[in-house]
């Protein structure tokens, strides 16, 4: 047990070595920051005294070792287009980010396990066979086509919703939610459906074609000639034993929720770490896409690990093949 | 055993077929068959190789020429489509700001997005393919190196991955270079954020293959590895790989606009769905609906018949479901 924890944290531990050596190495090595925060015309004094303060004049493993120290305190320099802490930025960020990726999250589960649901049951209804037609042009529509329809919509014909921004934030703390003001959670409304929206069809489809296996086996059938209701068998049988699944790929499935917060954020302009990664990008600003890059990866890698060790203390068939395996 | 392509076990093959006769038994065939049963996929067809035409033939098809300024008058600019109050005659989907057709930039620019999104998705079929092939035949450490990043670069999502090669490819090329090479650098993103699965299948084919008997003859005659690996194992992997190849068009596609829709892919001066999307994102509040939803709604129709004749090739050809 504990050599296979080790060995999993151990892994987990290199895969942010080598994303820290490429959030790094690449970044530091291509494009010339200092011409791009002088401009053309700077003297070539002006340039070296830059470089200096930078400390982009030192050898690439004086730097490396100087970055992967700091990464661990969570510094990641200044940022070159906006001349501030990089971790100040992502501070000032993150909550925006994690606000709008754990409404999508819980908008996904709680609208696409009902739907999961009823599909499964009324397998033949009308209104199934438009759900799952729905799911299958949802997966077609991406995401930031979605988000401008419901701008279109929802905010220039309707004028009901804002289209831009977090509205009113209050302070807690570093923390600031939107959460308590009326603004904040009008502008959180467009922006969460939009990012849940491809999760939903994910879950939905999940939920039925579990809910259909379950409603196959025998429990169900005995359970039925026991004469249980209707509703008990749905319930109490059939969704409890499609509920792990579901919740495992929605975990595993919050990473994917930040990272896409990518592309929401920029059609909403909402001030979030995705947002910051495309201007980043944009602008070559290194420090600021290697933090991104780090904090994005740490996300991944967390998740993975945490999903691999509950999987090892459910499943006790993976604990047998891994002792029989020992004692060969 | 006729058809091994080695050479060394053939039979005289005692008649070509014509070509008449070669249309027609492909008519009869089982594939031939579900395609002419399943009206999805042939209304998918149709609609696809409209699309296609209207891309393809974009300079002699469409109204106007969007990129010769020339033939642009600003008069003309920011009108709404024909059928609306205002619109001009010629001008069937509306104009943009500078007077540009917005039919005619959807058909210029769904040229430049199945470029990217074929050439990216044969980048990942070659990269994948050529690793997966490696590895499965290889096996030992070779493999084990091989897969463990397959396994890393599987975690993160293939957009990230291609967000950040983007990102770097950026920063390293000087500034005034990125309109000439954007094009290849978007294909090298979405491409080698795609190999992975491809690298997956083929080795997990070549794995069996491996120790059938065909393979340890040609091992047994002196063949060597290379050509093992390229005359004998790739004929019979890469079946799968081809299904899977159809369906990853269309998320090239959608990977491929999203890119642009973010500012970080194609540039305007050649723009491609995702750019006109994005361009015409800024003048929905002022009501020009039509400069972003037609772009978007011809990604769509696109993506989505690409991704219905996908799941009907998978399904026709899946031999289970039969």
């Amino acid at each position: 047990m504990l050599a296979f924890v080790l060995r999993r944290v151990l892994q987990s531990g290199i895969v942010m070595l080598v994303v820290a050596f490429i959030a790094f190495g690449l970044f530091n090595f291509v494009g010339d920051p200092v011409a791009f925060m002088l401009g053309q015309d700077a003297t070539q004094e002006e340039r070296v005294r830059l470089r200096g303060e930078l400390g982009l004049d030192q050898p690439f493993y004086v730097q490396f070792s100087r970055f992967a120290g700091n990464a661990l305190k969570g510094e990641f320099g200044v940022s070159l287009r906006q001349g501030r802490p990089v971790s100040t930025l992502l501070k000032e960020r993150l909550p925006a980010t994690i606000e709008l990726a754990l409404a999508a999250a819980l908008l996904a589960l709680f609208v696409g396990i009902p739907l999961g649901v009823y599909t499964a049951l009324r397998r033949q209804s009308w209104l199934s066979h438009v759900l799952l037609a729905g799911s299958l042009v949802g997966v077609s529509l991406p995401s930031f086509l979605i988000g401008i329809l419901l701008i279109l919509i929802f905010a220039v014909y309707l004028g009901w919703l804002p289209s831009f921004g977090r509205g009113d934030v209050t302070p807690l703390g570093w923390w600031t939610t939107g959460l308590v003001t009326a603004s904040g959670l009008k502008s959180l409304i467009l922006p969460a459906i939009t990012l849940s929206l491809f999760q939903l069809t994910l879950i939905m489809r999940l939920v039925r074609a579990e809910m259909l296996e379950v409603l196959r086996t025998d429990y169900v059938k005995f359970a039925r000639a026991r004469g249980l209701t209707d509703r008990a068998i749905h319930f109490g049988h059939a969704l409890r034993n499609t509920l792990v699944p579901v919740i495992t790929i929605t975990g595993l499935q919050l990473g994917a929720i930040i990272a896409f917060a990518i592309i929401t954020e920029t059609v909403f302009q909402w001030p979030g770490m995705g947002l910051l990664f495309i201007q980043a990008v944009n602008f070559a600003d290194i420090p600021v896409m290697a933090a991104y890059l780090f904090f994005i990866a740490l996300v991944f890698v967390t998740i993975n690990l945490i999903v691999d060790l509950l999987y090892y203390a459910v499943d006790p068939r993976l604990r047998i093949e891994r002792n029989a395996a020992a004692g060969h | 055993m006729s058809t091994q392509p080695d050479g060394t076990v053939h039979e005289p093959v005692p008649h070509l077929p014509s070509l008449g006769e070669r249309i027609a038994s492909a008519w009869d065939s089982d594939v031939a068959y579900s395609f002419r049963n399943s009206p999805v996929a042939v209304g998918a067809a149709v609609v696809l190789a409209v699309c296609l035409a209207g891309a393809l033939f974009a300079p002699w098809l469409a109204p106007h020429n969007p990129f010769d300024l020339k033939t642009l008058n600003l008069l003309d600019a920011l009108a709404p489509p024909v059928w609306q109050d205002g619109g001009k005659p010629g001008f069937l989907l509306g104009t943009d700001d500078q007077g540009r057709d917005v039919l005619s930039a959807i058909m210029f620019g769904a040229r430049i997005s199945l470029l990217v999104g074929l050439a990216s998705v044969a980048l990942a079929v070659v990269m994948g393919v050529s690793l997966g092939l490696l590895a499965g035949y290889a096996g030992g450490k070779i493999d084990a190196f091989i897969m463990r990043v397959a396994d890393v670069q599987l975690s993160f999502p293939a957009i990230l991955i291609a967000l950040l090669i983007d990102g770097v490819a950026r920063a390293a090329l000087p500034r005034d270079a990125h309109g000439e090479v954007a094009l290849l650098v978007l294909v090298l993103a979405i491409g080698v954020s795609n190999w992975v699965q491809y690298a997956r299948t083929v080795r997990g084919s070549t794995m069996v293959e491996k120790n059938k008997e065909y393979i340890q003859a040609a091992r047994v005659i002196g063949v060597s590895p290379w050509g093992i690996m390229r005359r004998h194992l790739l004929p019979n992997v890469l079946g799968p790989v081809l299904v899977l190849a159809t369906i990853n068009i269309a998320t090239a596609i959608l990977t491929e606009a999203t890119l642009s829709f973010l500012g970080v892919g194609v540039p305007p001066t050649q723009p491609s769905l995702g750019t006109l999307i994005r361009v015409g994102n800024d003048f929905l509040f002022s009501g020009e609906w039509w400069i972003t939803i037609f772009p978007g709604a011809a990604l769509v129709i696109m993506v989505l018949s690409i991704n219905l004749l996908g799941d009907w090739l998978r399904d026709a050809l899946n031999p289970k479901l039969r």
